[in-house]
Parts: structure tokens; sequence; C-alpha cells
């Protein structure tokens, strides 16, 4: 056995002790969102504005423990989804907020700012 | 794309730190196997984790470790295998 080498992120989970163990009997069943979230990052692909799926991937990691922790799956996607469009000035935080601040009016049954 | 190591030979997996996105999760750090295969090039993620891919690519390789290295609890086969695809960069002579 050699040293441990430091954890190179919260995704580097090979031989950590799980919480709970893993429930294979369920498969996955997708909400929407989640669907959309998916033809988000492969429209990215498609348009060539993600050229790598590394860049998705360390959105994730630059995620920290606690929010890593915290997301689901799809939800890490998105997140990541959403820092690689601001990384590459696709949209910029504004747009974002007021896009936010629409949605949640729509949900609360009121009309957009 | 001339390969450095070819499928049979002992490599090692190197330790050092790297702060960048990487494809070398710590479990298998510092452990020596055997190139299974040698896979051929790929872009670098250190480097296109970042960009649009440069053109600089690096060689693949298939690397054959022993569970029982890996895990010191191990409770498996004496014989079990885990296989793990690692870039040229990080792999040297053992």
């Amino acid at each position: 056995m050699s040293d441990n080498p430091e954890r190179i992120g919260p995704h580097d989970l090979g031989g950590q002790r799980l919480g709970e163990a893993i429930d294979h009997a369920h498969g996955h069943d997708f909400a929407h969102w989640e669907r959309q979230v998916d033809a988000i990052i492969y429209l990215l692909g498609e348009k060539g504005h993600m050229t790598d799926s590394a860049q998705l991937r360390v959105n994730i990691e630059e995620l920290g423990p606690e929010a890593y922790s915290a997301y689901s799956y799809y939800e890490r996607w998105a997140a990541s989804a959403v820092a690689h469009c601001l990384k590459r000035g696709l949209v910029t935080e504004d747009e974002i907020a007021a896009k936010v601040a629409e949605i949640k009016a729509r949900n609360a049954g009121g009309e957009p700012a | 794309m001339s390969a450095r190591f070819q499928a049979g030979e002992r490599v090692r997996i190197d330790t050092r730190a790297e702060p960048r996105h990487h494809r070398v999760p710590s479990f298998v750090k510092g452990h020596a196997g055997i190139v299974e295969r040698v896979c051929g090039a790929n872009p670098l993620p250190e480097q296109v984790a970042y960009a649009d891919p440069d053109g600089e690519t690096r060689t693949v390789y298939r690397v054959r470790l022993n569970q029982r290295d890996l895990w010191p609890d191990y409770g498996g086969a004496a014989n079990d295998t885990l296989e793990i695809e690692i870039f040229e960069h990080w792999l040297k002579e053992a």
C-alpha cells in the first residue's frame, strides 16, 4: 500500500465509505427538468460552446464539498452549465438573475416584473 | 504518435499534486500495474477543461492494477484486478 495522496476534489470518492448502501432495486425516473438540463448540455456541445466533457466536469469539481454533496446529479449538471455559460460570456449574471426572478414570479402565480 | 510504453510493461502512476482538472483518482496514485493495452491519443484533460482543444494530445493506456494492492482490507480473490485509463504523462517506469 502506498501513501494515500490527497483527494483531488469532492468527486474523488473511490475508497470512501458510503453513509448508506446504494439502492440498486429502483431504476432512475427522470424529471422533465432533468431531461431539459441534459438537453442543454448536449446542445452546448453541438453548437460548439462546450468542446470537451472535461469542461462539464471541471465546474462540478469546483462546486466545493458542501454544494457537491447537497446537489443531485442533474443539479450539478445545471450548476455546471450556468458556470460554463458565464465563463464563455454566453449569458450574464444579470440575465440569469432576471430570468430566475421571472420564473419565481410565474410560479408564485404573479406576473413577471 | 509513438507510445512510450507497450502492452505488458510495468508502470507506476505518479503521485504529484495537480490543482487543475485531471483524470487520475487518488486511490490509484502511487500504485504500480501492467499496461493492458495502448488506447491511443487523446486531448489533455488539464488543457481542454479550461479552453477549446489546442490540438495537443497524449497517449492513453489502460492500466491493470491488483485489487489487493489498492485496498488494504480487500476480501476478494488474490487475482482480482481493476483497469483504468491513464494518460502517459501520469505514468513512469516501474
